[in-house]
């Protein structure tokens, strides 16, 4: 286990005086709770499970049908099979649009994980590594930063981008979601827990520079917090809908829940764009399900920390 | 180690410590930038505008002027009914969202650290799909999944002999819930299973030589031992909860009792593209700011007290 995940809050919690026993062998209690309970537990998580995954389930089928099935039928039978069709529909509608926003997507959330990943990871070696004059100082200049959601600066921003003309353009999205002050915080954790001072130390006794020793010495050792940042940065991101929405009006610059968003809209008037808004959304989640599946070692161990700011 | 060596390596640590300095500031420079330049700058500015009306010229036909009014935005904002309702339809979603979702969270994640759960891992990674999904999403699903003839939720809804009314006040604020429950239940169930796993093993071995069944262990030692967790999540959520905007945006289509105004976010929204009031979008937007961040700092400093 990671050495952040061991915090959750269970040090100062006084051990609980035991209740007196009521004389009987645990062992019998065991059996006797035996198969039952454990069919009963998993029966409620199964329950739980069949909550969290039904909407997607809904989703996937709602994707073969075509329009007047996905209003005629059932949600969750299926009706005449029809998810080619509305995949080549999605792709190719208003000059294939669609894939454009998903480019978007990758841009801003990709990239810009990765640009803040890199961002936050030199700032906090250097509040780990470095002496310099003022520095907690500055680290508590980050750390009131961390109060302030981006969410409430984003109408502040517009303002600012308007009056400077920088409405409706990519780095207008891109750029102001890079400095994470929390990423920075738990990139200094990182750094402290996973890179020993002595080996930086070492480093420069032989002779290598200080960038050099960040990059090859250091950041392989913290190579877990920086997949676990990259994923809650990516995350946030991707989640961001207030941000492109009052920044962009021009449909090529849309990530594609902007893009989705704005389909839903016109289903009112023209129902024809509900089957690009089902078919858009699934085939939006899915490469981030895969990303998810895929790096889910580094999530379940650093959801502890994430969650602890 | 010999005299010359130390001295040598004294050296070099002095030399480095005063390289440091200038590293320190190549290092810290791309983060510092890019927060002025993103957060403060734009909150700068919005504190300037805030101090300017917008007034229509005479006969509409020049524009507008901008004109100072010193602090009037912000006493129009502490008197306006539609800004304040913002807040207490958030207090009112919190108080019925944050139990139901923290007390599921905190239920399953202890079903799930029971020893008679099979597949744990399935079931995790199962519980953190909502998560992965963006909220906009999510609430266009819902929307889909609250829609008579469409969705099979609601024939079954509607079997009981209760009637599908989506624009009543209790049919805005449950189908609300139920999308945010849905989004993030899993994650806190994750947040507390990692948590439960840190509960020393000697305590729950003495419960049950003790006699306490595993329920009993669950709620009376395991969700106790784990308190310090839920209640930083609980506060978390509320913070989370303030911040509102992409979920009942989409709803309030279908969800009639749902204003274009419904939370503090949307307010500001349609203050400054709706009505092109950026003087009061300013003043709104850093009262808002200003109440969150007192809130963040109450919860970090209860969250830290808590973990002490």
């Amino acid at each position: 286990m990671s050495p952040l995940t061991t915090q959750p809050a269970t040090t100062g919690t006084p051990a609980l005086p035991a209740p007196l026993p009521p004389a009987g062998a645990p062992k019998r209690r065991q059996t006797r709770s035996g198969w039952s309970s454990k069919l009963a537990v998993n029966i409620m998580l199964g329950l739980f499970c069949l909550y969290t995954l039904l909407p997607l389930t809904w989703l996937i089928v709602a994707s073969t049908k075509n329009t007047s099935d996905l209003y005629g039928t059932s949600g969750f039978s299926f009706a005449e099979f029809n998810l080619i069709e509305n995949l080549i529909q999605l792709f190719t509608w208003e000059n294939g649009t669609f894939l454009r926003w998903m480019a978007n997507t990758a841009a801003y959330a990709g990239l810009g994980a990765c640009a803040s990943v890199a961002v936050s990871f030199l700032a906090g070696h250097a509040f780990d590594k470095f002496d310099f004059p003022g520095k907690e100082r500055w680290f508590g200049f980050v750390l009131v930063g961390v109060l302030v959601p981006a969410a409430v600066t984003t109408m502040p921003l517009y303002l600012l981008a308007s009056n400077l003309g920088l409405v409706n353009n990519f780095w207008g999205v891109f750029l102001p979601q890079i400095a994470s002050p929390f990423g920075v915080y738990l990139a200094r954790m990182f750094s402290a827990s996973y890179v020993p001072k002595e080996i930086i130390e070492a480093a420069r006794l032989d002779g290598a520079g200080e960038f050099r020793a960040f990059l090859t010495i250091a950041a392989p050792l913290m190579k877990p917090g920086i997949v676990t940042l990259f994923l809650m940065t990516f995350s946030a991101i991707w989640n961001n809908f207030f941000l492109p929405l009052v920044m962009l009006s021009d449909t090529n610059l849309f990530p594609a829940a902007l893009g989705i968003y704005s389909w839903h809209g016109r289903t009112l008037a023209d129902p024809e764009y509900a089957q690009l808004v089902v078919t858009g959304a699934l085939v939006t989640i899915i490469p981030v399900i895969i990303l998810f599946i895929s790096l889910q070692r580094f999530w379940k161990a650093g959801i502890g920390s994430g969650a602890l700011k | 180690m010999t005299g010359a060596t130390t001295t040598a390596r004294s050296t070099v640590i002095r030399r480095s410590r005063r390289r440091s300095g200038k590293h320190a500031f190549l290092f810290l420079a791309p983060f510092f930038v890019l927060f002025l330049a993103f957060t403060i700058a734009p909150i700068v500015y919005s504190g300037f505008l805030s101090l300017f009306t917008q007034k229509s010229s005479g006969l509409g036909l020049g524009g507008t002027a901008r004109v100072f009014s010193g602090l009037a935005n912000y006493a129009r904002a502490l008197q306006d009914q539609a800004f304040l309702a913002g807040f207490v339809n958030i207090a009112v979603y919190c108080l019925f969202y944050i139990p139901v979702m923290i007390g599921l969270s905190l239920v399953v994640a202890l079903l799930l650290d029971s020893a008679a759960a099979r597949a744990k891992s399935f079931f995790r990674l199962a519980f953190y799909m909502p998560n992965i999904v963006p909220g906009l999403i999510a609430a266009v699903i819902w929307v889909y999944l609250y829609t008579p003839g469409v969705s099979p939720l609601v024939d079954v809804f509607e079997s009981t002999g209760a009637g599908w009314d989506m624009g009543s006040h209790l049919a805005a604020l449950l189908s609300l819930s139920n999308i945010t429950i849905w989004l993030h239940t899993g994650y806190n169930v994750i947040l507390f299973y990692a948590a439960l796993q840190a509960v020393p093993q000697e305590v729950l071995e003495a419960a049950t030589v003790d006699g306490a069944g595993p329920i009993r262990t669950a709620f009376a030692i395991k969700a106790r031992m784990i308190m310090g967790a839920v209640s930083v999540a609980t506060l978390f959520t509320v913070v989370g909860a303030m911040q509102l905007f992409a979920e009942p945006l989409l709803l309030k289509s279908r969800a009639t009792s749902i204003d274009s105004t419904w939370t503090p976010n949307m307010f500001i929204y349609q203050t400054a593209f709706d009505k092109h009031d950026f003087g009061y979008a300013a003043a709104t937007a850093l009262i808002f700011a200003v109440f969150i961040g007192a809130l963040s700092w109450g919860v970090t400093k209860f969250g830290s007290k808590v973990e002490s």
